[in-house]
Protein backbone atom coordinates (compact mmCIF):
# COMPACT_ATOMS: atom_id res chain seq x y z
CA UNK A 1 0.00 0.00 0.00
CA UNK A 2 1.54 3.39 -0.57
CA UNK A 3 0.09 6.05 0.81
CA UNK A 4 0.35 9.89 1.52
CA UNK A 5 2.46 11.60 3.67
CA UNK A 6 4.88 10.09 6.78
CA UNK A 7 2.79 11.29 9.68
CA UNK A 8 4.89 13.88 12.93
CA UNK A 9 3.34 12.65 16.03
CA UNK A 10 6.68 12.07 18.53
CA UNK A 11 6.73 8.46 19.66
CA UNK A 12 5.69 7.02 22.80
CA UNK A 13 8.03 4.80 24.80
CA UNK A 14 6.75 1.73 24.11
CA UNK A 15 6.91 3.01 20.09
CA UNK A 16 10.40 3.81 20.89
CA UNK A 17 11.26 0.29 21.86
CA UNK A 18 9.53 -1.22 18.93
CA UNK A 19 11.27 1.11 16.46
CA UNK A 20 14.82 0.00 17.90
CA UNK A 21 13.36 -3.31 17.26
CA UNK A 22 12.02 -2.82 13.55
CA UNK A 23 15.26 -0.33 12.75
CA UNK A 24 17.83 -3.23 14.02
CA UNK A 25 16.16 -5.51 11.04
CA UNK A 26 19.13 -5.80 8.24
CA UNK A 27 18.70 -4.65 4.55
CA UNK A 28 18.00 -7.56 2.93
CA UNK A 29 20.24 -6.69 0.15
CA UNK A 30 22.97 -4.89 1.88
CA UNK A 31 23.04 -7.13 5.13
CA UNK A 32 25.86 -4.82 7.17
CA UNK A 33 23.43 -1.95 7.23
CA UNK A 34 20.49 -1.79 9.48
CA UNK A 35 17.37 -0.26 7.92
CA UNK A 36 17.76 2.33 10.86
CA UNK A 37 21.46 2.89 9.45
CA UNK A 38 19.74 3.27 6.08
CA UNK A 39 17.35 5.47 7.15
CA UNK A 40 14.18 4.24 5.76
CA UNK A 41 12.28 3.70 8.50
CA UNK A 42 9.69 6.59 8.64
CA UNK A 43 7.55 5.76 11.84
CA UNK A 44 5.85 3.51 14.00
CA UNK A 45 2.53 3.95 15.79
CA UNK A 46 0.44 1.53 18.13
CA UNK A 47 -2.91 2.17 17.16
CA UNK A 48 -4.46 -0.59 19.09
CA UNK A 49 -3.47 -3.22 21.36
CA UNK A 50 -1.41 -5.70 20.10
CA UNK A 51 -1.26 -3.75 16.47
CA UNK A 52 1.27 -1.57 15.06
CA UNK A 53 1.79 0.25 11.96
CA UNK A 54 5.00 1.24 10.35
CA UNK A 55 5.61 3.63 7.97
CA UNK A 56 8.81 2.76 5.36
CA UNK A 57 10.04 4.53 2.57
CA UNK A 58 11.89 3.23 -0.68
CA UNK A 59 14.93 4.21 -1.70
CA UNK A 60 14.32 4.00 -5.04
CA UNK A 61 10.50 3.73 -6.57
CA UNK A 62 11.11 0.13 -7.83
CA UNK A 63 13.31 -1.35 -5.09
CA UNK A 64 12.63 -5.00 -4.91
CA UNK A 65 13.48 -5.29 -1.70
CA UNK A 66 11.00 -3.19 0.07
CA UNK A 67 9.03 -6.41 0.34
CA UNK A 68 11.12 -7.96 1.73
CA UNK A 69 11.79 -5.44 4.29
CA UNK A 70 8.44 -4.68 4.94
CA UNK A 71 8.18 -9.43 5.42
CA UNK A 72 11.13 -8.74 7.81
CA UNK A 73 9.79 -6.18 10.07
CA UNK A 74 6.83 -7.83 10.17
CA UNK A 75 8.89 -11.19 11.40
CA UNK A 76 10.73 -8.93 14.29
CA UNK A 77 7.75 -6.81 15.81
CA UNK A 78 6.16 -10.67 16.42
CA UNK A 79 8.83 -12.20 17.96
CA UNK A 80 8.29 -9.27 20.20
CA UNK A 81 4.70 -10.08 21.04
CA UNK A 82 3.10 -7.67 18.90
CA UNK A 83 0.07 -9.63 17.00
CA UNK A 84 -0.70 -7.57 14.39
CA UNK A 85 1.82 -5.29 12.12
CA UNK A 86 1.04 -3.83 9.05
CA UNK A 87 3.75 -1.83 7.07
CA UNK A 88 2.63 1.31 4.74
CA UNK A 89 5.39 2.70 2.43
CA UNK A 90 5.58 6.33 2.36
CA UNK A 91 7.25 8.48 -0.59
CA UNK A 92 6.79 11.86 0.51
CA UNK A 93 9.67 13.37 1.83
CA UNK A 94 11.40 11.34 -0.50
CA UNK A 95 14.30 9.85 0.72
CA UNK A 96 18.07 10.93 0.24
CA UNK A 97 21.07 9.56 0.89
CA UNK A 98 21.90 11.80 3.63
CA UNK A 99 19.49 9.79 5.24
CA UNK A 100 22.09 7.16 6.41
CA UNK A 101 23.78 7.59 9.29
CA UNK A 102 27.33 8.34 9.93
CA UNK A 103 27.46 4.14 11.75
CA UNK A 104 26.11 3.20 8.04
CA UNK A 105 28.72 5.17 6.63
CA UNK A 106 31.23 3.28 8.11
CA UNK A 107 30.17 0.03 7.72
CA UNK A 108 29.22 0.66 3.97
CA UNK A 109 33.19 1.56 3.38
CA UNK A 110 34.32 -1.63 5.94
CA UNK A 111 31.85 -3.79 3.40
CA UNK A 112 33.77 -2.23 0.51
CA UNK A 113 31.28 0.24 -0.98
CA UNK A 114 32.21 3.45 -1.25
CA UNK A 115 29.69 5.53 0.79
CA UNK A 116 28.03 8.33 -0.52
CA UNK A 117 29.18 11.85 -0.47
CA UNK A 118 27.20 14.12 2.07
CA UNK A 119 25.56 17.75 1.23
CA UNK A 120 26.00 16.99 -2.24
CA UNK A 121 22.78 18.69 -2.50
CA UNK A 122 24.13 21.43 -4.42
CA UNK A 123 21.88 22.11 -7.37
CA UNK A 124 18.75 21.57 -4.75
CA UNK A 125 17.00 19.57 -8.21
CA UNK A 126 18.06 16.35 -7.42
CA UNK A 127 20.07 13.67 -9.54
CA UNK A 128 23.57 12.99 -10.93
CA UNK A 129 25.60 15.24 -9.05
CA UNK A 130 29.03 16.24 -10.46
CA UNK A 131 31.88 13.66 -10.01
CA UNK A 132 34.77 15.93 -9.47
CA UNK A 133 34.33 15.32 -5.20
CA UNK A 134 36.79 12.43 -4.65
CA UNK A 135 35.51 8.98 -4.09
CA UNK A 136 37.88 7.16 -2.33
CA UNK A 137 38.54 3.39 -2.90
CA UNK A 138 37.13 1.51 -0.33
CA UNK A 139 40.03 -1.41 -0.70
CA UNK A 140 43.05 0.90 -0.58
CA UNK A 141 41.88 4.33 0.11
CA UNK A 142 43.04 6.01 -2.81
CA UNK A 143 41.13 9.16 -4.40
CA UNK A 144 42.32 8.04 -7.53
CA UNK A 145 39.64 6.29 -8.58
CA UNK A 146 36.76 6.87 -12.17
CA UNK A 147 33.53 5.99 -12.81
CA UNK A 148 33.09 2.76 -15.00
CA UNK A 149 28.78 2.99 -14.95
CA UNK A 150 26.36 5.31 -12.99
CA UNK A 151 24.42 1.74 -12.93
CA UNK A 152 25.29 -1.50 -10.67
CA UNK A 153 24.13 -4.33 -9.08
CA UNK A 154 21.27 -2.41 -7.12
CA UNK A 155 19.31 0.22 -7.99
CA UNK A 156 21.59 2.22 -5.18
CA UNK A 157 24.70 2.06 -6.60
CA UNK A 158 27.51 2.87 -9.45
CA UNK A 159 30.57 0.80 -10.11
CA UNK A 160 33.47 2.64 -10.18
CA UNK A 161 37.45 1.17 -10.77
CA UNK A 162 40.63 2.57 -8.61
CA UNK A 163 43.56 3.51 -10.23
CA UNK A 164 45.90 2.61 -7.64
CA UNK A 165 45.28 -0.89 -7.31
CA UNK A 166 43.10 -1.65 -10.10
CA UNK A 167 40.46 -2.93 -7.84
CA UNK A 168 36.63 -2.05 -9.50
CA UNK A 169 34.46 -1.25 -6.38
CA UNK A 170 30.57 -0.20 -6.10
CA UNK A 171 29.85 3.28 -4.79
CA UNK A 172 26.46 4.30 -3.19
CA UNK A 173 25.72 7.11 -5.32
CA UNK A 174 24.29 10.31 -4.01
CA UNK A 175 20.41 10.69 -4.40
CA UNK A 176 19.60 14.54 -3.08
CA UNK B 1 -6.97 15.17 -2.59
CA UNK B 2 -8.02 12.36 -5.48
CA UNK B 3 -5.67 11.18 -7.92
CA UNK B 4 -6.77 12.40 -11.52
CA UNK B 5 -7.16 8.55 -13.27
CA UNK B 6 -6.46 9.78 -17.16
CA UNK B 7 -3.54 11.24 -15.86
CA UNK B 8 -2.17 8.29 -13.05
CA UNK B 9 -3.26 5.97 -16.06
CA UNK B 10 -1.08 8.06 -18.91
CA UNK B 11 1.99 8.05 -16.73
CA UNK B 12 1.43 4.77 -15.27
CA UNK B 13 1.62 2.86 -19.03
CA UNK B 14 4.38 5.26 -20.22
CA UNK B 15 6.74 3.74 -17.32
CA UNK B 16 4.96 0.30 -17.47
CA UNK B 17 5.76 -0.15 -21.08
CA UNK B 18 9.08 1.59 -21.80
CA UNK B 19 10.27 -0.59 -18.71
CA UNK B 20 9.10 -3.94 -20.46
CA UNK B 21 11.09 -2.74 -23.57
CA UNK B 22 14.08 -1.88 -21.56
CA UNK B 23 13.69 -5.18 -20.17
CA UNK B 24 14.05 -6.84 -23.49
CA UNK B 25 17.85 -5.85 -23.47
CA UNK B 26 18.40 -8.45 -20.68
CA UNK B 27 21.09 -10.49 -22.20
CA UNK B 28 21.55 -8.47 -25.01
CA UNK B 29 23.06 -5.50 -24.30
CA UNK B 30 26.43 -4.51 -25.81
CA UNK B 31 28.54 -4.68 -22.71
CA UNK B 32 27.51 -5.92 -19.38
CA UNK B 33 27.91 -2.16 -18.02
CA UNK B 34 24.72 -1.44 -20.33
CA UNK B 35 23.44 -4.66 -19.72
CA UNK B 36 22.93 -3.41 -15.59
CA UNK B 37 22.41 -0.12 -16.99
CA UNK B 38 19.17 -0.92 -18.87
CA UNK B 39 17.85 -3.41 -16.22
CA UNK B 40 18.24 -0.49 -13.61
CA UNK B 41 16.19 1.83 -15.03
CA UNK B 42 13.54 -0.40 -16.36
CA UNK B 43 13.24 -1.50 -12.45
CA UNK B 44 12.64 2.36 -11.62
CA UNK B 45 10.22 2.52 -14.50
CA UNK B 46 8.95 -0.27 -13.24
CA UNK B 47 8.38 1.05 -9.32
CA UNK B 48 6.99 4.18 -10.85
CA UNK B 49 4.17 2.51 -13.03
CA UNK B 50 2.89 0.51 -10.08
CA UNK B 51 2.75 3.15 -7.88
CA UNK B 52 1.29 5.14 -10.38
CA UNK B 53 -1.66 2.40 -11.62
CA UNK B 54 -1.91 1.74 -7.82
CA UNK B 55 -3.41 4.67 -7.40
CA UNK B 56 -5.97 4.16 -9.74
CA UNK B 57 -6.66 0.35 -9.57
CA UNK B 58 -5.67 -2.95 -9.22
CA UNK B 59 -2.05 -2.98 -10.80
CA UNK B 60 -1.84 -6.22 -11.91
CA UNK B 61 -5.43 -6.65 -13.79
CA UNK B 62 -4.46 -3.35 -15.15
CA UNK B 63 -0.92 -4.40 -16.82
CA UNK B 64 -1.71 -7.57 -17.64
CA UNK B 65 -5.92 -7.83 -18.56
CA UNK B 66 -6.50 -4.49 -20.47
CA UNK B 67 -6.36 -4.51 -24.23
CA UNK B 68 -4.18 -2.76 -26.32
CA UNK B 69 -7.13 0.12 -27.16
CA UNK B 70 -7.23 0.65 -23.00
CA UNK B 71 -3.29 1.46 -23.11
CA UNK B 72 -3.02 5.22 -23.15
CA UNK B 73 0.64 5.12 -23.48
CA UNK B 74 2.89 7.45 -26.20
CA UNK B 75 3.58 5.28 -29.10
CA UNK B 76 7.40 6.75 -28.49
CA UNK B 77 7.70 4.23 -25.66
CA UNK B 78 6.23 1.42 -27.34
CA UNK B 79 8.60 1.38 -30.44
CA UNK B 80 10.55 -1.69 -31.09
CA UNK B 81 14.31 -1.24 -29.07
CA UNK B 82 15.77 -1.43 -32.53
CA UNK B 83 19.82 -1.21 -32.36
CA UNK B 84 21.32 0.33 -29.57
CA UNK B 85 20.92 3.88 -30.63
CA UNK B 86 17.82 3.78 -31.56
CA UNK B 87 17.13 2.83 -27.55
CA UNK B 88 19.53 5.38 -26.49
CA UNK B 89 17.44 8.13 -28.78
CA UNK B 90 14.07 6.74 -27.23
CA UNK B 91 15.68 7.01 -23.93
CA UNK B 92 17.00 10.80 -24.47
CA UNK B 93 13.43 12.02 -25.93
CA UNK B 94 11.66 9.97 -23.40
CA UNK B 95 13.48 10.61 -20.07
CA UNK B 96 14.51 14.34 -20.56
CA UNK B 97 10.70 15.40 -20.94
CA UNK B 98 9.86 12.98 -18.18
CA UNK B 99 12.22 14.58 -15.87
CA UNK B 100 10.85 18.39 -16.81
CA UNK B 101 6.78 16.99 -16.31
CA UNK B 102 7.37 15.31 -13.15
CA UNK B 103 9.54 18.38 -12.31
CA UNK B 104 6.86 20.36 -12.63
CA UNK B 105 4.22 17.49 -11.02
CA UNK B 106 6.47 18.04 -8.17
CA UNK B 107 5.57 21.39 -6.49
CA UNK B 108 1.82 20.45 -6.40
CA UNK B 109 0.15 18.57 -4.14
CA UNK B 110 -1.57 14.56 -3.45
CA UNK B 111 -0.28 11.38 -3.94
CA UNK B 112 0.25 12.17 -8.28
CA UNK B 113 2.70 14.98 -6.69
CA UNK B 114 4.42 12.76 -4.10
CA UNK B 115 5.30 10.11 -7.00
CA UNK B 116 6.76 12.71 -8.96
CA UNK B 117 8.81 14.55 -6.36
CA UNK B 118 10.58 10.81 -5.85
CA UNK B 119 10.72 9.66 -9.12
CA UNK B 120 12.49 12.71 -10.95
CA UNK B 121 15.41 11.65 -8.91
CA UNK B 122 15.45 8.63 -10.50
CA UNK B 123 14.41 10.07 -13.73
CA UNK B 124 17.75 12.53 -13.65
CA UNK B 125 20.01 9.57 -13.75
CA UNK B 126 18.39 8.22 -16.70
CA UNK B 127 18.63 11.20 -18.89
CA UNK B 128 22.24 11.74 -17.96
CA UNK B 129 22.82 8.31 -19.03
CA UNK B 130 20.94 8.70 -22.47
CA UNK B 131 22.91 12.19 -22.89
CA UNK B 132 26.37 10.41 -22.10
CA UNK B 133 25.38 7.83 -24.85
CA UNK B 134 24.70 10.43 -27.45
CA UNK B 135 27.23 12.17 -27.00
CA UNK B 136 29.53 9.22 -27.59
CA UNK B 137 27.73 7.35 -30.41
CA UNK B 138 27.44 11.18 -31.82
CA UNK B 139 31.05 12.23 -31.48
CA UNK B 140 32.41 8.35 -31.85
CA UNK B 141 33.16 7.15 -35.19
CA UNK B 142 31.60 7.71 -38.49
CA UNK B 143 29.54 4.65 -38.04
CA UNK B 144 28.10 4.98 -34.60
CA UNK B 145 27.58 8.79 -35.53
CA UNK B 146 25.29 7.84 -39.09
CA UNK B 147 23.34 4.91 -36.45
CA UNK B 148 22.52 7.62 -34.08
CA UNK B 149 21.44 10.39 -36.35
CA UNK B 150 19.57 7.88 -38.37
CA UNK B 151 17.61 6.58 -35.09
CA UNK B 152 17.24 10.40 -33.64
CA UNK B 153 15.03 10.93 -36.78
CA UNK B 154 13.90 8.06 -36.63
CA UNK B 155 11.76 8.78 -33.42
CA UNK B 156 11.35 11.96 -34.30
CA UNK B 157 7.73 12.21 -35.52
CA UNK B 158 6.93 10.06 -32.39
CA UNK B 159 7.73 13.30 -30.22
CA UNK B 160 4.98 15.73 -30.61
CA UNK B 161 2.53 13.39 -28.78
CA UNK B 162 5.05 13.77 -25.84
CA UNK B 163 2.97 17.50 -25.46
CA UNK B 164 -0.32 16.43 -25.72
CA UNK B 165 -2.39 17.60 -22.51
CA UNK B 166 -3.27 14.95 -20.33
CA UNK B 167 -6.71 15.57 -18.67
CA UNK B 168 -6.05 16.58 -14.97
CA UNK B 169 -2.69 17.96 -15.15
CA UNK B 170 -1.77 21.66 -14.80
CA UNK B 171 0.95 21.73 -17.01
CA UNK B 172 1.66 24.58 -19.27
CA UNK B 173 2.61 22.30 -22.44
CA UNK B 174 4.11 24.77 -24.84
CA UNK B 175 6.57 25.87 -22.10
CA UNK B 176 7.17 21.81 -21.55
CA UNK B 177 8.02 21.92 -25.50
CA UNK B 178 10.16 24.79 -25.35
CA UNK B 179 12.29 23.58 -22.66
CA UNK B 180 12.18 20.28 -23.89
CA UNK B 181 13.10 21.22 -27.39
CA UNK B 182 16.27 23.65 -26.31
CA UNK B 183 17.20 20.69 -23.88
CA UNK B 184 17.55 18.39 -26.96
CA UNK B 185 19.17 20.68 -29.17
CA UNK B 186 21.79 21.52 -27.32
CA UNK B 187 22.95 17.81 -26.45
CA UNK B 188 22.22 17.14 -30.26
CA UNK B 189 24.43 19.70 -31.48
CA UNK B 190 26.96 19.04 -28.53
CA UNK B 191 27.31 15.40 -30.01
CA UNK B 192 27.67 17.15 -33.26
CA UNK B 193 24.08 16.12 -34.46
CA UNK B 194 21.35 18.38 -35.33
CA UNK B 195 17.87 18.19 -34.33
CA UNK B 196 15.45 16.22 -37.02
CA UNK B 197 13.58 17.88 -39.13
CA UNK B 198 10.08 16.79 -40.00
CA UNK B 199 6.62 16.76 -38.43
CA UNK B 200 6.38 16.32 -34.61
CA UNK B 201 3.19 15.08 -35.02
CA UNK B 202 1.54 17.07 -37.04
CA UNK B 203 0.74 16.46 -40.30
CA UNK B 204 1.39 12.56 -40.16
CA UNK B 205 -0.61 11.31 -37.77
CA UNK B 206 1.88 9.58 -35.45
CA UNK B 207 1.19 9.91 -32.00
CA UNK B 208 -2.80 8.61 -30.38
CA UNK B 209 -1.35 6.63 -28.22
CA UNK B 210 -3.21 8.58 -25.28
CA UNK B 211 -6.26 7.74 -27.06
CA UNK B 212 -5.81 4.01 -27.31
CA UNK B 213 -4.16 3.99 -30.75
CA UNK B 214 -1.22 2.41 -31.17
CA UNK B 215 1.82 0.91 -33.66
CA UNK B 216 2.14 -2.19 -35.25
CA UNK B 217 4.63 -3.85 -32.81
CA UNK B 218 2.52 -3.00 -28.99
CA UNK B 219 0.07 -5.89 -29.52
CA UNK B 220 3.38 -8.19 -29.97
CA UNK B 221 4.63 -6.81 -26.99
CA UNK B 222 1.80 -6.93 -24.68
CA UNK B 223 0.98 -10.29 -25.76
CA UNK B 224 4.40 -11.21 -24.36
CA UNK B 225 3.80 -9.38 -21.28
CA UNK B 226 0.62 -10.71 -20.50
CA UNK B 227 0.59 -14.05 -21.79
CA UNK B 228 2.12 -15.98 -18.43
CA UNK B 229 -0.77 -13.80 -16.31
CA UNK B 230 -3.59 -14.70 -18.34
CA UNK B 231 -2.22 -18.11 -19.12
CA UNK B 232 -2.19 -18.88 -15.37
CA UNK B 233 -4.72 -16.80 -13.78
CA UNK B 234 -3.58 -15.84 -10.21
CA UNK B 235 -0.62 -17.49 -10.33
CA UNK B 236 2.46 -16.38 -7.75
CA UNK B 237 6.24 -16.94 -7.06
Amino acid sequence: MVTARTSTTEPTGPEEELLRIAGSVPDPELPVLTLSDLGILRGLHIVGPGRVEVELTPTYTGCPAVEAMATDVERALREHGVAEVTVRTVLSPPWTTDAISAEGRRKLAEFGIAPPRTGTAGSGDGGPVAVDLAIRCPHCGSTDTALLSRFSSTACKALRRCASCQEPFDHFKELT
Amino acid sequence: MSVPRTAALALGDDALILSQRLGEWAGHAPVLEEEVALANIALDLLGQARALLSMVGDEDELAYLREEREFTNVQLVERPNGDFAHTIARQLYFSTWQELLYGRLATGEGALAELAAKAVKEVAYHRDHAEQWTLRLGDGTELSHERMRTALAALWRYTGELFQPVEGLEVDWEELREEWTRRITDVVERAGLSLPEGPQGTSWAAGAGRQGIHTEPFGRMLAEMQHLHRSHPGASW
